[in-house]
């Protein structure tokens, strides 16, 4: 344990009007904090450089599901992985999301994580924001000044930089009901089978008629300094059917769209040659 | 007639120590606390190799709270005594690796040293290092003595310069293995006390409590009965804190000494993995002539590993790993150079296997090579040339124990299923996206000291009989969850014939348990476990000549002539001291004769599956065949073969350090990947049982053997899944995928500046 | 910075700690409640030997900041047997080789303890994936699985 927690203040006002209050008296003096399983790893490791925190936890305006909506699902930002993974309209609708979930970390860690936190910390490792593209999620954010919405695919601006003002919070993602009848895959590859960051991974769904693949959408972690869709492998796959031509076409147009780095983890080739592969995985299963 | 005495040995009777374990009532070191205690932290080396050229203490810190040691405050010899004396306590002008400890703090709140530690500022003028084998290799510079090199050895058996002429193959081979961190869960830690009429007291996480002792002795240059060391229960260790608690131990008497107060110091993940001992690296090189029908005339190993900065157990790694090389099998020639280099990372150490694993497994990757050329199945091979009962061993060892190595393989291989597995893969393997494979490893392991180190080691245990009657077994052999108290508990309380719930055993305390040795080398139930059943039996003969103990004695009748004596002498001992079960004759000077009095001997098959499309390979089955001697219990006899089968797993597929300029970059277990429960596969134990004459009821030692099956198996049978054979362990997918496509992107690519996002964008 | 005062159920008792609000259940449980049964492995969340249940719900204790406990249920493993004895599960370790240097065994527990009370009759992989957050490096797993298994079946009969 590397810091003196003596030093740090965390405040909870216990309603979120309250939290958002807080965060607007001095825009960016107060950290979020809700689940802590990413600022707690910083604290033990000596490595967290703010010191005031504002606890997001127990927030019952943060924590639902809300399926009332036939078009949207309305995710709160302070659902757990472990609510992802138990609610049924999850696992009928946006199963991938189920999937991911299940691949965060530990069950214990799944327990206090939180999706808001998740999507707010921004590394382009995180598991569940490939699926968040992939069904073109839209993300509210919340403060004392109201609620916007934009399309998540905005939302992450760079490395760890987001959209997020000072005092605003993530406050519920938007899922759109529309995918019933889609191809949905998702696959992870980490440097083990569980409680592993992820060197690569790919979210894809897309619509099949006849053979041909219509509103393909592919999301991807670790290839680039945030979550991104994989556009230019979705416009060489749009309106086409799966051939060798077409496999060669998407490995070939994904070289271009990423820019994976050698770290601790694993090396840039091996990404770029992985994530081809698992491009072209999901093709095949289609 | 005498009743037949309760057969313990070889049942499972419960864990000595187990239900303090399971209730969460088991006090380790960082459990425990003692009066005024305070706190002590390392300040280390931020470079691999240089001249210390100021130490400031900065602003911000009241400094005045805090307790500062440094090489000056040492009072003995400022070393860490091992083997040589090279290896500093605290660094005084001239550091070696990073991480090296160079001074000590102390405060009351814990929670204030990192920071303290953090705001002493030392400069330094850097000097060129040394990080490889082959860097090491190249004397420029030389960090270590005249020519790096800690230890070097030339083993030979035969005319190995007269078999290459008559070869009807040559075939050469380069095989690596890479350092593995033991990651024993628990921390290395411990608490020291000093005072003028005591002197030093240690409590601590460890091994060997009498090589701390010796360690303490050394740095403080006080007696014997001046220095005392006690083992507090311990969180795993797999030789981790065989040698490193003299380090730490002697640290924390220091600032205790300095502080006048008992100071403890544990370490946190990030620092034990950083500057703690790790297996040592190696390269080994093979140049084998074989004949037409594939028997092994000769050969010429090079083995090499790496030592890090300073020389501490490099030797004796280096010679096991020597010994070992040849393997099971009968070599009519053979010439082994060995040698242990120094280059600037934190001290190589003590890890399970001790120089084994790494020289089996280029050996047994190197038969299937062999076999490869040769044209024959790397079943064959190994049928061809294992050694039999009455072969000489490459130290030119008869080998006494009645193995049949190609009975044990015979069994391994169809418990695996391992032919028709390999038609079916191979088959399968022509469409299938995840490639299996199938392959093996035959090995031994040598139980005990090398040669005459059990002599030297002179063992002693000792027994003594508590006031009301049970009998305690005084050892410094220790607990670190492979079973000692349990199998030495089973052992006297067979050999006394009273119950094993009656047996107690002391904590392993040098004031009060005599030296029966280190608790490494999987001697504790061969040696250590030999000597309490003798002491026992003279124990019986004792109380028979004057007590009265009757023949046929029960539990009741035992207890009762115990309290008997008692009364008329006061205390009632038995000890034994080791004596060799043969002549054991060992040529130190040219590592000719008995290396182990005993060796275990076994066959694991491992199964794999290699993704296409990711490149991982996985290990998806494994059986574990092994002769072992008497199994004295068969639940944690099976748990150590697991456990070491799970360890192996790792060092094959997992577990790589990713080093930058000397320290190692993935400190934390986010980023050094062992093993969870969703990793490992089903793994099978079988056991053969030949009781041997050197053990307690016949057993040999099991502790490390498992280690070095694994690695070479798996790899083995990647070869049998890809037709790719990979010389070196670890093997990561993106080793796999470089090989397997011809381009960059191997796993000596991996940047380890970049730790990617683990942390928030709040940090630094 | 001020501290904090805190008041959470703990294996039963209501408990209060004055602490800074940041300070780790961990280090409260251990050092100022002297709870020693919960382990630092690792401080990052990854070995799972800190594990207790909050509100019902396994956590890595090193990874909740005691100000956030207010008003929850704890429990630790000191908290896992009963005035009667051992619960089963601690005595299907003890008995099958589930434990060896212990150091892992109280988070392994208490993660046993939620599988079983999620599935009472857990199939192999869900065991697996139930202790996935557990790192033992003593035994390989095979009588850490086996120990759940056979607690499975005596909480059955």
């Amino acid at each position: 344990m590397r810091s003196n927690a003596a030093e740090y203040d965390l405040i909870a006002p216990g309603t979120l009007d309250g939290v958002l209050a807080a965060m607007a008296e001095h825009p960016g003096a107060l950290t979020p904090l809700a689940g802590g399983t990413e600022l707690m790893v910083a604290l033990g490791a000596g490595r967290l450089l703010q010191k005031s925190f504002v606890s997001l936890g127990g927030l019952k305006e943060l924590r639902f599901l809300d399926d009332s909506n036939p078009e949207v699902l309305r995710i709160g930002a302070g659902t757990t992985f472990t609510d992802l993974r138990r609610s049924e309209v999850i696992a009928r609708e946006f199963s991938l999301i189920a999937q991911t979930a299940s691949w965060t970390g530990s069950l214990a860690n799944q327990n206090r994580g939180t999706l808001g936190g998740n999507i707010a910390n921004a590394s382009p490792a995180a598991d569940t924001p490939p699926a968040l593209l992939a069904y073109d999620a839209a993300i509210e954010l919340i403060s004392v000044r109201g609620v916007r919405t934009l399309p998540y695919g905005e939302f992450h601006l760079g490395y760890k930089k987001t959209a997020l003002a000072a005092d605003e919070l993530v406050f519920a993602v938007r899922l759109p009901r529309r995918f019933a009848g889609y191809t949905q895959w998702v696959r992870k590859v980490g440097t083990r089978n569980a409680q592993a960051i992820s060197k690569i991974a790919i979210a894809g769904l897309t619509r099949v008629e006849d053979g041909v693949l219509y509103d393909i959408r592919l999301g991807a972690a670790s290839l680039r300094d945030r979550p991104v869709r994989l556009t230019a492998v979705e416009a060489a796959v749009e309106g086409h059917t799966v051939t060798d031509e077409t496999i060669r076409a998407a490995r070939a147009a994904l070289v271009g769209e990423v820019a994976p780095i050698d770290d601790i983890r694993s090396t840039a080739k091996y990404r770029v040659a992985v994530a081809q592969n698992l491009v072209e995985e999901f093709l095949r299963i289609v | 007639m005498n009743p037949e005495p309760e057969q313990i040995v070889g049942t499972s009777s419960l864990r000595k120590e187990g239900a303090a374990k399971v209730l969460g009532e088991a006090k380790y070191v960082d459990d425990l606390s003692l009066p005024d205690m305070w706190f002590g932290a390392t300040v280390r080396s931020k470079i691999a190799r240089g001249r210390i050229v100021s130490i400031k203490f900065g602003e911000g810190i009241d400094w005045s709270e805090f307790v500062v040691v440094t090489a000056k405050d040492i009072p003995g010899t400022n070393t860490i005594v091992h083997l040589i004396q090279d290896h500093p306590c605290l660094a005084e002008e001239f550091v070696n690796h990073p991480e090296e400890p160079i001074l000590l703090l102390a405060h009351p709140d814990r929670a204030r040293l990192p920071q303290a530690v953090a705001a002493v500022k030392i400069e330094y003028e850097p000097w060129p290092a040394v990080f490889t084998i082959e860097e090491s290799e190249r004397m420029d510079p030389i960090v270590w003595g005249e020519d790096n090199t800690f230890k070097s050895y030339v083993m030979e058996k035969g005319h190995v310069d007269s078999v290459w002429d008559d070869a009807a193959f040559i075939v050469e081979g380069e095989y690596r293995t890479g350092a593995q961190e033991q990651l024993y869960i628990e921390n290395n830690g411990c608490i020291a006390e000093y005072s003028e009429e005591e002197g030093v007291t240690v409590h601590g996480s460890l091994q060997c409590p009498y090589y701390l002792h010796h360690a303490l002795m050394v740095a403080f240059n006080l007696p014997e009965d001046k220095c005392r060391v006690i083992q507090t229960e311990t969180g795993g260790a797999f030789g981790g804190k065989e040698d490193f608690p003299s380090v730490i131990g002697t640290h924390a008497a220091l600032l205790a000494k300095k502080a006048g107060r008992p100071v403890k110091i544990c370490y946190d993940r990030g620092e034990d993995m950083a500057a703690t001992t790790k297996r040592h690296p190696s390269r080994t090189r093979h140049k084998t002539a074989v004949s037409r029908d594939g028997k092994l005339l000769g050969g010429e190993i090079e083995f090499a590993i790496d030592g890090g900065a300073y020389s501490t157990l490099s030797p004796v790694v280096l010679s096991r790993g020597t010994i070992h090389a040849a393997g099971a099998y009968l070599w009519p020639h053979l010439r082994i150079r060995a040698k242990a280099m120094a280059t600037n990372v934190p001290p190589h150490g003590a890890f399970r296997g001790f120089g084994a694993p790494q020289s089996l497994f280029a050996l047994e990757r190197h038969m299937d090579k062999i076999a490869a050329v040769v044209g024959i199945t790397p079943e064959e091979l190994r049928r061809r040339n294992f050694l039999h009962t009455g072969d000489a061993t490459a130290t030119g060892q008869i080998v006494k124990d009645p193995i049949d190595m190609n009975a044990m393989l015979t069994r391994a291989l169809e418990a695996s299923d391992y032919h028709a597995k390999t038609a079916r893969f191979a088959e399968e393997n022509r469409t299938s996206t995840i490639k299996r494979g199938i392959g093996f490893a035959s090995f031994f392991h040598g139980a005990g000291f090398t040669g005459s180190g059990e002599r030297r080691l002179n063992s002693l245990v000792k027994l003594e009989v508590n006031p009301e009657g049970r009998v305690v077994i005084l050892v410094s052999s220790t607990e670190f969850g492979q079973g000692t108290n349990t199998i030495l508990c089973q052992v006297a309380a067979q050999a006394l014939r009273v119950p094993y719930e009656e047996i107690l055993i002391a904590q392993p305390d040098t004031k009060r348990v005599p030296n029966s040795g280190p608790t490494v080398a999987s001697r504790t139930a061969m040696i250590v476990g030999r000597l309490v059943e003798r002491a026992c039996e003279s124990l019986v003969q004792t109380l028979r000549t004057d007590a009265e103990l009757p023949d046929g004695y029960s539990a009741a009748e035992f207890r009762s002539a115990a309290l008997q004596y008692l009364g008329m002498h006061g205390v009632l001992h038995a000890s034994a001291r080791y004596e060799p079960a043969s002549e054991i004759f060992w040529d130190d000077e040219n590592y000719r004769g008995d290396a182990y009095p005993a060796f275990a001997w076994a066959v694991y098959v491992a199964e794999v599956a290699v993704d296409m499309t990711t490149y991982a390979a996985t290990c998806t089955n494994f059986w574990a065949l092994q002769e072992v001697g008497k199994v004295l219990h068969p639940v944690m006899a099976a748990g150590q073969i697991e456990g070491g089968v799970a360890q192996g797993i790792g060092y094959a597929l997992y577990e790589k350090c990713v080093w930058k300029e000397g320290a190692m970059a993935n400190n934390q277990m986010t980023n050094y990947i062992m093993p969870t429960s969703a990793d490992l596969p089903p793994i099978h134990v079988l056991f053969e049982e030949i009781p041997s004459i050197h053990g307690a009821f016949g057993a040999k030692g099991i502790g490390e053997l498992p280690m070095d099956g694994p690695a070479p198996a798996i790899l083995n049978a990647i070869e049998a899944a890809t037709g790719i054979a990979f010389n070196e362990c670890p093997l990561l997918p993106e080793d796999i995928f470089e090989a397997m496509t011809g381009r960059d992107g191997g796993s000596e690519d991996l940047d380890p500046a970049v730790a990617g996002p683990v942390f928030s964008g709040s940090t630094s | 910075m001020a501290t904090q005062k805190i008041a959470f159920t703990l294996n039963g008792n209501g408990t209060q700690v004055d602490a800074p609000p940041m300070r780790r259940l961990l280090d409260v449980l251990r050092e100022d409640l002297h709870l020693t049964g919960t382990k630092e492995g690792c401080g990052e969340g990854e070995c799972g030997s800190c594990a207790v249940v909050m509100n019902g719900e396994l956590v890595n204790s090193c990874l909740v900041p005691i100000a956030q406990t207010q008003g929850a249920v704890l429990c630790t493993i000191e908290g896992v047997a009963t005035s009667e004895g051992m619960h089963g599960i601690q005595k299907c370790f003890l008995q099958r080789g589930g434990a060896q240097c212990g150091i892992c065994t109280p988070g392994m527990i208490l993660a046993t303890t939620q599988l079983l009370a999620r599935y009472p009759e857990p199939t192999e992989d869900q065991i697996r994936e139930g202790l996935a957050g557990n790192l033992c490096r003593c035994t390989g797993y095979m009588r850490i699985f086996e120990s759940v298994r056979a607690a499975a079946e005596d909480a059955r009969l």
